[in-house]
């Protein structure tokens, strides 16, 4: 079981009346509400977090790419994702979740700081190759929804001979045309990182992974109840294809509070989640579905589900809202799971079970939670959590995991000494 | 729509390989109707009055309800050919096509007339999309709120509403599909701006152009219809239709009808 420990990086100043006052959180969400002296101490309180996360063991530390959102402060992931390849715990893996491959022009520029920063780490990236939302592509970024995949999967084409072809090329694309491609660096794992791809509830994603051997990660907000469905749906479809049902092939995202006690659980991530639900997932609805960015076989899909639901004589058992901005209802609806150790632990170990995955991405970090408390949140689990999880999928080998150089041929960054020097 | 007379004759055009569906009706001098954003799902009680005096010819363009293909086309000369060859393949290859169009069906008009002069003998155009004014953005067609968007396009939301109902009999899953397929061929064509450089262009057209704006048109500003009108290599007017949004085939159908057949008369 691996556990990864991920940052949205959520600005967490947003004021009290801000689901009032604004229409969205996200795209035209106004500059006013943003102090850049005080998110140098949250960017600061981010990384440290992030830091001490891989310093107390998770395997994995994430960043991944939101534009113009008040709850993703990180355009740029690799920016974070190169200064934790120096300053971080040398034997956590690097997720950076990740970059949103129609975004960039030319594509091998992915290509590019992608090999960076797993040189730098000295192999240690796990490459994540979101399609991106509807909210940074089509609108912050202004990208076409209908032509949006055919350059996600054409730039994806294009970085993979990048990294993997000895000999410079030229690439005669629909919308990338290079006469010469030849990327430096080159990534130290080969034949490339392992690809992991964040996706929503798409049978064509679910069957893409299947084909390239890619990692799918489920990275809903909305908890194990709401993801139960859609893990179901890529298990059989993997079913479908013949592929071995290697939990490792799947990656979920769960937000998780962990406490000495339940009630101080309770009283301890209350407002965190009041604030992220509330406040960070405020989304003026207009930027939800530009034509064209959910396929056509998806949305048949979705209409067909909808009417076989409408079916079910036990509809409303089945249903999660999502919805939910009250801390109860957040528990209720699975969105947090909070308790003591042993209480996460057990519950986890349902969830993995229900949904079959191996690689967990835990947001223990969420809303305005301050570093004192995201740290206190990660030791728990770092130390009384995990442990108890570690047995599970013992039989199963995860080829999706980043194959470093040996430690002890691996470069370690020299202390700082000469202002330390010059003051003595 | 006028449910006592008789629906269109259906035929199809191979556009690039794919089927797009041509509605005809009426007799007298062919005149084209390049449909506006949305597409037509169904005959429009607009076509109708059209129909008393010419033989009107209603292509779909890819992507609108009817037609098909618009994923095969990126840029933007594959789209402007795709429009002449669907012209072409309603028979429409001559120099006397009275060319009309809505929003992005008469932006395509207007690159016709523009690239191949000799094919247009006259236009009349609702609110043509193409062009973008940072002094006044054309409003974002796409990013809007579901429940607002027919109140944004016509000036009587009903009028889009019954337009884009599914009548009796249709498939409920295909349905909302061609709705939604005909707002991303839109989309595919002019997003995010809607300006596709058309402005450039616009002193190629010869043909005389009759400019209809919706009073309530709340998707595109008049001014745009000024500054097409001032670009113009040919002659033009540039008419108000009172009480009609930005489809103002849709909210008055008889008005703009008759200014329509004035024009081409």
């Amino acid at each position: 079981m691996k556990h990864l420990w991920f940052h949205l990086m959520p600005y967490t100043e947003l004021p009290d009346d801000f689901r009032e006052q604004n229409p969205s959180v996200w795209v035209d969400i106004h500059s006013r509400l943003f102090d850049p002296e005080r998110a140098h101490y949250m960017y600061n309180d981010f990384m440290d977090e992030m830091e001490y996360a891989a310093e107390v063991g998770f395997d994995a530390v994430c960043c991944n790419e939101h534009h113009s959102n008040g709850y993703g402060l990180m355009p740029s992931p690799n920016l974070i994702a190169s200064s934790l390849a120096r300053r971080a715990n040398p034997d956590t893996a690097l997720c950076v979740m990740g970059n949103s491959l129609a975004l960039y022009n030319p594509p091998t520029r992915v290509a590019e700081e992608f090999a960076m920063i797993d040189c730098i780490s000295g192999g240690r990236l796990i490459a994540g190759f979101p399609v991106g939302s509807p909210m940074d592509t089509c609108y912050a970024y202004g990208q076409n929804p209908s032509l949006l995949r055919e350059r996600y999967l054409e730039a994806h084409d294009l970085v993979m001979r990048a990294w993997t072809e000895a000999d410079t090329f030229a690439f005669n694309g629909r919308f990338n045309q290079q006469r010469y491609v030849n990327i430096w660096p080159r990534p130290v794992q080969k034949p490339h990182p392992p690809v992991w791809i964040p996706g929503g509830g798409s049978v064509e994603t679910w069957r893409w992974c299947a084909e390239m051997d890619y990692v799918y990660c489920y990275l809903s907000y909305f908890g194990y109840k709401a993801g139960l469905q859609t893990m179901q749906g890529f298990w059989e479809e993997m079913k479908r294809l013949g592929k071995e049902p290697n939990p490792y092939r799947a990656g979920f995202l769960q937000f998780v509070g962990v406490a000495e006690t339940e009630a101080e659980a309770y009283e301890l991530y209350r407002e965190p989640a009041e604030y992220f639900y509330g406040r960070c997932l405020h989304i003026d609805p207009r930027f939800a579905a530009p034509p064209g960015y959910t396929t056509e076989a998806t949305q048949r899909a979705g209409i067909q589900s909808q009417v076989a639901n409408a079916a079910l004589q036990n509809r409303k058992a089945l249903q999660v809202s999502k919805s939910a901005r009250e801390f109860d209802a957040i528990l209720d609806n699975g969105y947090v799971i909070i308790g003591t150790p042993d209480q996460v632990a057990e519950k986890l170990r349902q969830v993995i079970h229900d949904l079959r995955f191996g690689q967990l991405m835990l947001l223990l970090q969420f809303g305005n939670m301050d570093k004192q408390l995201a740290k206190y949140n990660t030791r728990l689990y770092a130390e009384q959590v995990a442990p108890q999880l570690q047995d599970i999928w013992s039989e199963w080998e995860n080829h999706w995991w980043p194959t470093p150089m040996a430690a002890a041929d691996r470069a370690a960054p020299d202390p700082v000494a000469y202002r330390a020097a010059a003051a003595e | 729509m006028d449910m006592a007379s008789p629906p269109p004759a259906v035929d199809h055009v191979d556009v690039n390989g794919e089927p797009c569906r041509v509605w005809r009706k009426g007799s007298g001098r062919p005149l084209a109707f390049l449909a506006g954003h949305g597409g037509l799902p169904k005959w429009p009680a607009f076509l109708d009055r059209l129909a008393e005096s010419h033989e009107v010819v209603a292509p779909s363009i890819p992507g609108y309800p009817g037609g098909l293909g618009h994923t095969r086309l990126v840029d933007h000369l594959d789209w402007v050919l795709a429009v002449r060859d669907l012209l072409n393949g309603c028979g429409l290859e001559g120099g006397d096509t009275l060319l009309a169009g809505s929003g992005p069906g008469a932006s395509f008009a207007l690159e016709i007339a523009a690239l191949w002069p000799h094919k247009v003998d006259r236009l009349a155009l609702v609110a043509p999309w193409g062009l973008f004014d940072e002094a006044e953005p054309m409003t974002d067609p796409w990013g809007q709120r579901i429940p607002e968007l027919p109140g944004m396009l016509c000036a009587d939301p009903e009028n889009w509403n019954a337009l884009k109902a599914p009548p009796e009999g249709a498939n409920s899953v295909e349905w909302p599909i061609e709705q939604t397929r005909a707002l991303e061929a839109s989309a595919r064509v002019f997003w995010p701006l809607g300006n596709s450089g058309l402005e450039k262009r616009l002193g190629r057209v010869s043909a005389p152009a009759l400019l209809l704006w919706g009073a309530e048109d709340r998707i595109l500003p008049r001014s745009y219809g000024e500054r097409i009108a001032a670009g113009l290599g040919g002659p033009s007017r540039l008419e108000v239709v009172d009480g009609a949004g930005h489809l103002a085939e849709l909210d008055k159908p008889a008005e703009v009808a008759e200014a329509i057949r004035a024009f081409f008369a």
